[in-house]
């Protein structure tokens, strides 16, 4: 465990890892794009927008994965204080914040051709959109603190706020939804899903999950980058005012 | 082009919304790295080096 | 716990005496009730519909205008450190403080949304209802407020920033407080059944909210 906690372990690491993830991404996506296009079958009631699922769906399950990350991530900083899990958390919400777009995005163009409208106030939906208000309240946190440290810490305690509450959020608007627009609501994934559809969809959701760590590697490496010139920065101007406090 | 029924339009724009989305992220990452990477580079032919691992971490 | 009550009533005196604070939340929620029907046209069975999301949307935004104060002033002029210092433990001096800003704002707001209901039509029989659930969901609206308060403590911009973290963190609030209202003017769904939710939401962040708030204060101090 001690071993993972040094950046510069970490960043001999990732060097090596990060390649290999990329290109085990681009295969992936490959094949699954190749499935979900050519060998997955219209649905018998979707149509042929099933072939949204196969990204809406990967880009949804990363957006929720993406929180319990940063979750963990932040019980890492507070509990632990390990100097890794503040980088994973601040690289890990941009990144779960475009795949919360996504998924909303590409739900909403599903749901035109489906529902008949871009927007339904289904509780899926509405969490969901939740859950992305949380994601930029999260960045616009850590954004408005300029001392690093401490918006780690601070956004470490909304994510943690934000774990606890999301639950409830998700119970009350699945209570709200059953309460004011009973059936109304067709439920995506309804029909029990034959093996040309799933296969495809593992695939992409394997490729998406492959893509997000890629992603986040990156972005750890490149914080870790800045961290150091960040440090780099206050050495340099140490070494500057060293000589005029002489005089 | 194969056909994709009356709704083409719509897995289109989902499929370029997620494309899209994604290589915005990919291309801001591939640029970040570098800007920071080149600031680090120039610091080191400066002759301003890290003392330590430990430096560059998080505290 | 004397600490803990002379805290309280220092907080609402304080609040009293500045009296602007009060005077906003109240105004600003006369004003957008008031300015909703001109919106929304003058049927009143269209607003006796919506009357209780309504006023309820209106008392969120109106108490998120005042949730800054909780700590802001404190922290200015230092005394919130001397507080911190001082024996009473941090989550005390949190819960103490929600509960200043729950008497001086969200019981306020509480109390006059029946008049403002009377603007939107809303059926009489509902009155209580609606006082009761406001003055218990304001309770969770204030603790949970004390947390997003407390994060944004000292960053100037706060406005925004505040609603933004806060405002999703008050959805089972505001659904289980309209659910509640609309059980009673409507039915069929039990009104107990919602209104002991709201009142577990509120138990729950009476608990747990200081804790995250006195840490968030505790690096704000390190």
């Amino acid at each position: 465990m001690l071993r993972f906690a040094n950046p510069t372990w970490f960043m001999n690491f990732s060097a090596r890892l990060l390649p290999w993830l990329v290109g085990l991404t681009a295969l992936l996506f490959a094949i699954g794009l190749y499935m979900s296009f050519f060998t997955a079958p219209p649905d018998y009631q979707q149509g042929e927008t099933v072939r949204i699922m196969f990204i809406h769906v990967p880009s949804a399950w990363l957006a929720m994965m993406c929180y319990g990350l940063i979750a963990v991530s932040s019980i890492g900083l507070l509990v632990w204080r390990h100097p890794l899990a503040d980088v994973s958390a601040k690289a890990a919400a941009p990144i779960g914040a475009v795949f919360t777009f996504t998924a909303l995005v590409t739900g909403s163009l599903w749901g035109k051709p489906m529902w008949g409208t871009y927007w339904v106030w289904d509780a899926r939906l509405t969490s969901v959109l939740i859950l992305f208000f949380l994601y930029l309240g999260l960045i616009a946190l850590r954004n408005a603190i300029d001392d690093e440290v401490q918006a780690g810490k601070l956004s470490a305690i909304l994510a943690l706020v934000g774990t606890v509450i999301l639950p409830i959020i998700k119970f009350s608007v699945n209570w709200w939804n059953t309460l004011h627009q009973p059936a109304s609501v067709m439920r995506m994934g309804g029909s029990t899903l034959h093996s040309s559809i799933l296969y495809p969809l593992l695939v992409m959701a394997v490729a998406f999950t492959v893509l997000f760590f890629a992603l986040h590697m990156k972005a750890m490496r490149n914080e870790i980058l800045r961290r150091r010139v960040a440090a780099l920065r206050i050495t340099q101007v140490d070494e500057a005012m060293t000589p005029q406090a002489a005089e | 082009m194969m056909d994709l029924g009356p709704h083409a339009a719509f897995i289109w724009m989902s499929y370029g919304v997620v494309i899209g989305g994604l290589a915005a992220l990919v291309l801001w990452l591939i640029h970040d790295g570098r800007k920071q990477q080149a600031v680090l580079d120039d610091f080191e032919a400066r002759g301003i080096t890290r003392r330590s691992a430990q430096s560059g971490g998080t505290e | 716990m004397s600490g803990f009550k002379s805290l309280v009533a220092r907080d609402i005196r304080l609040a009293l005496r500045e009296g602007g604070a009060i005077g906003t939340a109240l105004g600003f929620y006369l004003i957008v009730i008031a300015i909703l029907p001109l919106g929304l046209g003058p049927d009143l069975n269209l607003l006796a519909r919506i009357a209780p999301g309504v006023l309820w949307v209106a008392l969120l935004l109106s108490a998120l205008l005042s949730l800054d104060r909780i700590f802001l002033n404190d922290f200015e002029d230092g005394s919130l450190e001397v507080m911190i210092i001082g024996p009473l433990p941090l989550e005390l001096i949190v819960a103490a403080k929600s509960i200043a800003h729950w008497i001086t704002t969200g019981v306020p707001l509480a109390l006059i949304a029946p008049v403002l209901g009377l603007l939107l039509n809303l059926d009489i029989n509902a009155f209580g209802v609606l006082v009761l659930t406001m003055l218990v969901g304001t309770l969770g609206v204030s603790f949970i407020g004390a947390i997003g308060a407390a994060l944004t403590l000292g960053l100037g911009r706060g406005g925004l920033l505040l609603s933004l973290i806060i405002l999703p963190l008050y959805v089972p609030i505001l659904i289980f407080g309209v659910g509640s209202v609309m059980a009673v003017i409507v039915g069929p769904s039990s009104f107990t059944a919602s209104f002991m939710i709201l009142c577990a939401i509120s138990l729950a962040a009476i608990v747990l909210a200081p804790w995250a708030a006195g840490a968030a204060l505790r690096m704000k101090f390190q």
